[in-house]
């Protein structure tokens, strides 16, 4: 049960990805790998920030804004310099390694004894409930603080889910799908759609980055290599989720998102625990994806040929 | 209204696919006109649209439009004055977002859109007013998505949607060239009722020469990247479709004398 717990907290923060991968890779059409650096990116500013003695919020807060950074950079390469949306995020994710390890200034920066957000919601079950104190869930006992803690991010990603929402529901946030739409038909409506591009990238980025950091301080360490395979990671839930909610509406994408991140940190950690070679992970994940990404064509292919049969 | 002076254009510079699509092009079009463009294939007619709407910009010359000089402003800035359909039915709307959603992106066309909500109640009232005026019971379907409407459909939308807010200039690119005759009709019908009710300076290119003969009271004819012919008034009245095929033919044959006598002049002089 406590792995359970621990799996969907997982899921919640990765949700956050999976929300960046969204934006980018669903309503812009721009497939960003930027998202393995920034990712990683805000691991470290939060870890080094935190280590420094900053305040977690405020450490969490710069993630998102490095994050914004490092996706208004690919978004600039690509408008300005008219460099390829894979190729200017290729650039920037490689750019930022360096960047990571200097931020972080070695490979690994341990946060265990260190004050995170999570530490926060611990300090506040500790108020509430006392300390170690242990529940009954569907009959399996479970400490009262992982349960605080999954609640404080889902809190957090139905927060993050709404403001989101109503972000795309704006005029601006209208424009910026529509550009991802059809640019040609929006530019002939007076916007532009370069500065919609640096934008949304940046956004997207952000909420990457914020997922980067809620990582680190959940688990306890950054670590230079933890963004490798997020890209794909964050696409296997936007797919999942597009399954499952099989809808067109913005809002049930959004929540579909969400769902599907939870869902395959889920169906991941039950695949480790039946004794999965962790090293065959992101193979497996890539496999997961790319079947996603043909099978509806290739079942349409044969239903077709079904009927002329 | 509009003002286009010694415009001209080349694509392809310095490579063996050159074409000069707009050489020394100058038309001035006074407020309220409706102006047909034709010409044949390659003529330059969809260039010298595209250059008025910015989607790139001209080696030279400049454009004028309500005083404004616009030359090298950047399509999206030029959209605050100009209203664009296009000839792919596709183009003039966005496919994942539905009827509502569109057609309120086109109320603020031009205009800062902040963070305020798209789709508000009196938005809704005013689009599905507008909407019931096209007769196509698209006002019960506004929450779908324009891409499952047919062409005729979306064309009659972008219509719509690029004279919501009055342009100073509307451009049609061959915005029926699509559809099917019967639902072309329907479109130049609309056409007109929306150019006649707003009274807008209008440019349209066409290759339907019927259509340039019923509708508005000029008709520009390109070739090669220069305008060759321009009635207006009671001559453009009087034009018939036969007399601008004979233009058409007149044209070619002298495309066909150029080569041949350009040789008889090379034997004669070299």
């Amino acid at each position: 049960m406590t792995l359970l717990i621990g799996s969907i907290t997982i899921g919640l923060v990765l949700a956050l990805l999976a929300l960046g991968i969204f934006i980018s890779f669903r309503i812009f059409d721009f497939p960003d790998i930027t998202a393995e650096g920034s990712f990683t990116f805000g691991a470290a500013i939060t870890a080094s920030l935190i280590v420094a003695g900053i305040n977690p919020v405020a450490a969490t807060l710069m993630a998102f804004a490095g994050g914004l950074l490092a996706g208004a950079a690919t978004g600039l390469i690509h408008t300005r310099f008219k460099i390829n949306p894979l190729l200017s995020g290729i650039l920037v994710m490689t750019a930022l390694y360096s960047v990571n390890l200097h931020v972080m200034g070695k490979s690994n920066v341990p946060l265990l004894s260190q004050l995170t957000l999570f530490t926060w919601v611990e300090h506040f079950s500790i108020a509430v409930s006392g300390k170690d104190a242990i529940t009954s869930v569907l009959g399996w006992s479970v400490p009262v603080k992982d349960l605080w803690i999954l609640l404080f991010c889902l809190i957090m990603i139905v927060l993050f889910s709404l403001v989101l929402l109503w972000f795309f529901r704006t005029n601006i946030g209208t424009a910026m799908r529509a550009t991802g739409d059809n640019d040609q038909m929006i530019r002939a409506l007076g916007v532009n759609t370069n500065v919609m591009i640096v934008f949304g990238v940046a956004i997207s980025n952000g909420f990457i980055a914020l997922s980067g950091s809620m990582l680190a301080q959940f688990q306890g360490f950054a670590d230079v290599q933890m963004g490798i395979g997020m890209m794909v990671w964050g696409l296997a839930s936007v797919i999942i989720g597009e399954a499952l909610i099989n809808e067109k509406k913005l809002g049930l994408l959004i929540a579909g998102a969400v769902i599907g991140a939870v869902l395959f940190r889920l169906l991941v950690a039950i695949a480790l625990r039946w004794g999965m070679n962790p090293n065959d992970l992101k193979l497996i994940t890539a496999t997961f994806v790319f079947l996603a990404l043909v099978l509806p064509g290739f079942m349409n292919k044969t239903k077709k040929i079904r009927l002329v049969k | 209204m509009l003002e286009i002076s010694n415009l001209c254009k080349t694509f392809n510079v310095g490579t063996i696919n050159e074409v000069m699509s707009l050489q020394n092009v100058s038309l001035s079009i006074e407020d309220g006109s409706f102006v047909c463009v034709l010409g044949t294939n390659g003529s330059g007619k969809s260039t010298l649209l595209n250059a008025v709407a910015g989607t790139f910009l001209t080696d030279s010359g400049s454009i004028i439009l309500k005083g404004k000089e616009i030359t090298k402003w950047p399509e999206h800035k030029r959209a605050s004055q100009i209203g664009r359909v296009f000839q792919n039915p596709f183009s003039g709307t966005a496919p994942g977002m539905s009827i509502a959603e569109n057609l309120a992106l086109a109320a603020k066309r031009g205009r800062k859109r902040g963070l305020g909500w798209g789709l508000t109640a009196s938005v809704m009232s005013e689009l599905k007013s507008k909407v019931k005026v096209l007769n196509m019971g698209l006002e019960e379907r506004l929450e779908t998505p324009i891409g499952k409407l047919s062409g005729g459909q979306r064309q009659a939308l972008t219509l719509l949607m690029s004279s919501w807010l009055k342009p100073d200039l509307l451009l049609l690119d061959e915005h029926t060239a699509a559809l099917d005759p019967k639902t072309a009709s329907k479109v130049i019908e609309l056409t007109e009722r929306i150019v006649n009710q707003g009274k807008l300076t209008t440019l349209m290119v066409t290759h339907s020469m019927q259509q340039a003969v019923n509708l508005g009271d000029r008709i520009i004819m390109m070739h090669q990247g220069e305008i060759k012919y321009d009635f207006r008034g009671e001559e453009k009245k009087r034009l018939k479709v036969p007399d601008l095929l004979a233009l058409f033919d007149e044209l070619r044959r002298k495309d066909q004398i150029d080569p041949a006598v350009a040789e008889l002049l090379m034997r004669e002089y070299v």
